[in-house]
């Protein structure tokens, strides 16, 4: 269907410019951990811009706090200690790695914003069990809405373009934002949440098409209560399947998410689904690529494939590399930052890699 | 509202001394004729603010009751809002040729019809008030009818229903166009397979923040799908509702006509979403909830019936006289015997500047104002 005008981009969120606190993900570490690394190297090696990643962080809570494991004065102490952190090192700007602490942090601080005394409550059981004390921060951005912020300074630092070298056609990209990105908040997401603008706009700035499919803004299948209660599981798969469905017929070129969960499920359930039903998405068998948007921004500014860690994504993408024009050695795809190559992975059955 | 003693004037403009000393003699004249006070001219010309269906009945009566009239129109045209419409319930009536009787009305001696004319603010004198319009002119008149009406909802800020995004979810007014064009068609530019009509886009939703109902949506919605089954015999027509409202004299016999006769499906449930699909269409998803069962259903028209808010001349203006209400509109004295009235004299008000209003009612209202000021300036 023609679309009629992009006026989703004309809301617009405030975004830092610099000095910027960086709060590490437990999630993206495990399942990405190039992602957060290129990360901080677009961010002072491209922008020169002042990044603090201090060493003694922890949990945020995210997925404990949504699912109903951790009680709220224990998730706020936890907030108020990362946020005293941040306070000691003399930062005003947080940036939660985790689309969950985002959405936990904006959470907290709006609930302290409407009830003043659990602002002190929470100061008082931090100063009482750690003796620190805490500022609020001026600014809460999330990576991606730093990314999107100067992704034109980051074009013009690229080697490659979002377009397919073979037919000199913009990639078509599957965009998806995390819930707690914009669906909690709509005023924290660029664009706001029906027509989220933050990945979308990095994907127009860099050459590629924004696929606008009929369940574009339906849940991608992580959900903390589907995918923690094994009997729930099912809904998860169902939910990623119905995703891929409905924008299988566009043949999309990759996925690009900001969220932890959304690139995990989307990535392993092609997995699932391959070995369940023996279906995959793409015409050839080798499924839709799924990637961070560090990963995404990564390979356009010339970062090693391998570097950014795109050979631990369940679905491989040495096809969208070619596509992207990318040069890429095999033989150092397993291999360690010692430099002791690893034994090649399982092949799945049905997944094609 | 500015209130003042010593205001500035144009030449021409009468001095508010002389406004009230001509009035009082009015008044004077009118106590002697009380018979026959509808032949005597009025000296001062009142003002009307808005040049709609109310409006223009207002101004109407007045200068049938030899009361000059200024009135005031911010847009090009005259009566635009229901201009907008090709047939209005409920008996299809012409809407363009109901504002052209009235627009020809406007053709009087005692009416001065300034279009274009955006009253910008409103200074309360001693016994009068004085407009001061765009152009920087300033008029003092005696008495004021607030009529500047409403404006459509803008359904872009229902994000989730893609106006403004896909060609195939259009408004209610839009739906309007194509009609009176006879030209109901798909994005693609073919005859559509399917309507679905969506109510309460705007109405009685806490996320935009109006809680009230627009009331002329729910008939609305059935006179257009009656319209389009005569058009389109073949077109599954179906109408997504909360709960249907059909108050008027003739709504419900025309609600059970489009299901006896035109086969047009009702289903109460809200829409979450729209979306694209690979086909041009319109992919929607909502629940029936008389069924207690989610549905997903696609159509080539998704047509919002969009609410009735006050225009932006009902809000400013409502805001700098002191008489803002409930979401923009403009507050009467009292909504039961003197709902023509403000609570300051010789300011009055009719129409959808108050509150949502069909084309009769708002007439209506105009008349009753008018009658009110003619009350007001002959005592």
């Amino acid at each position: 269907m023609t679309t009629k005008k992009h006026y989703w981009n004309e809301y617009q969120k405030e975004i830092a410019g610099d000095k910027y606190f960086y709060e590490r993900s437990c999630i993206r570490q495990t399942f990405f951990p190039g992602s957060e690394t290129a990360f901080l190297r677009i961010l002072k090696e491209e922008l020169g811009k002042n990044i603090l990643d201090v060493e003694n962080q922890h949990t945020c809570t995210g997925i404990g706090f949504y699912s109903d494991i951790v009680p709220l004065e224990t998730t706020m102490t936890i907030v108020a200690r990362l946020f005293s952190l941040m306070t000691e090192a003399g930062y005003e700007n947080y940036v939660p790695s985790c689309v969950t602490s985002f959405g936990v942090f904006s959470e907290i601080v709006d609930l302290w914003e409407h009830q003043p005394d659990m602002l002190e409550k929470a100061r008082n059981i931090l100063l009482e069990t750690t003796g620190r004390t805490f500022e609020l921060p001026k600014n809460i951005a999330h990576p991606s809405d730093i990314i999107y912020k100067f992704r034109e300074e980051l074009k013009e630092k690229m080697r490659y373009r979002l377009v397919n070298r073979f037919t000199g056609k913009p990639l078509k990209v599957v965009e998806h934002i995390g819930c707690h990105y914009a669906k909690i908040f709509p005023d924290k997401g660029v664009g706001k949440a029906e027509f989220p603008h933050v990945l979308a706009g990095m994907i127009e700035s860099w050459g590629g098409e924004v696929v606008d499919y009929p369940e574009r803004r339906h849940c991608c299948g992580f959900g903390f209560r589907q995918y923690v209660v094994r009997a729930n599981r099912g809904y998860s798969v169902a939910n990623s399947k119905k995703k891929f469905e409905s924008m299988q017929p566009y043949e999309p070129d990759f996925i690009v998410t900001n969220c932890p969960g959304c690139t995990m499920f989307m990535d392993k359930w092609q997995y699932t689904i391959a070995e369940m039903e023996h279906k995959t998405y793409d015409k050839k068998g080798y499924g839709i690529p799924v990637l961070t948007y560090e990963e995404m921004a990564g390979l356009l500014l010339g970062y090693d494939p391998w570097e950014l860690g795109l050979q631990l994504h369940q679905v491989q993408s040495e096809r969208l590399l070619d596509k992207l024009g990318i040069h890429y050695d095999p033989n150092e795809k397993y291999k360690s930052v010692s430099g002791r190559i690893l034994p090649n992975p399982e092949k799945p059955q049905y997944l094609r890699v | 509202m500015k209130e003042r003693e010593k205001p500035v004037h144009g030449d021409d403009n009468p001095k508010p001394r002389e406004v009230k000393r001509r009035l009082k003699a009015t008044k004077r004249i009118s106590r002697r004729k009380r018979l026959e006070f509808e032949e005597v001219e009025l000296p001062l010309q009142v003002a009307i603010i808005g040049g709609g269906v109310a409006g223009m009945e207002a101004a109407s009566v007045l200068a049938e009751h030899r009361c000059p009239v200024i009135l005031f129109e911010a847009r090009p045209e005259l009566g635009v809002n229901v201009k907008n419409k090709y047939k209005i319930f409920p008996d299809f009536s012409d809407a363009g040729r109901l504002v052209e009787t009235m627009t020809k009305a406007m053709d009087h001696p005692l009416i001065t019809v300034n279009k274009d004319t955006e009253i910008i603010e409103i200074i309360r004198e001693p016994d009068a008030y004085t407009l001061l319009d765009n152009k920087g002119v300033p008029h003092t008149v005696p008495a004021v009818l607030l009529a500047s009406g409403y404006e459509p909802f803008d359904a872009k800020r229902k994000e989730e229903l893609g106006f403004g995004i896909y060609e195939g979810v259009i408004n209610s007014l839009q739906l309007e166009d194509m009609l009176r064009e006879h030209k109901v068609l798909n994005s693609l530019g073919e005859d559509p397979r399917r309507i679905v009509f969506l109510q309460c886009v705007g109405s009685r939703d806490e996320k935009v923040g109006n809680h009230y109902c627009s009331k002329i949506c729910c008939i609305t919605a059935v006179k257009q799908a009656i319209e389009v089954k005569r058009q389109l015999p073949d077109t599954e027509v179906y109408v997504f509702y909360m709960d249907l409202r059909l108050w008027g004299q003739g709504y419900e016999e025309l609600y059970r006509e489009a299901q006896e006769q035109y086969n047009v499906r009702f289903v109460r449930g809200r829409i979450s979403e729209a979306a694209s699909t690979f086909d041009g269409r319109v992919q929607i998803k909502s629940e029936d909830t008389l069924l207690g069962q989610p549905l997903k259903m696609v159509t080539d028209l998704l047509v919002l019936m969009i609410g009735m808010e006050a225009s932006p001349g009902t809000r400013k203006l409502g805001k700098t006289c002191g008489l803002e209400g409930p979401y923009g509109f403009v507050r009467s004295k009292s909504p039961h015997l003197e709902d023509n009235l403000s609570d300051k004299p010789g300011f009055f008000l009719a129409g959808t500047c108050k509150r949502p209003m069909h084309i009769a009612e708002a007439v209506n209202d105009g008349r009753a104002a008018a009658l009110e000021i003619i009350k007001y300036l002959r005592k």
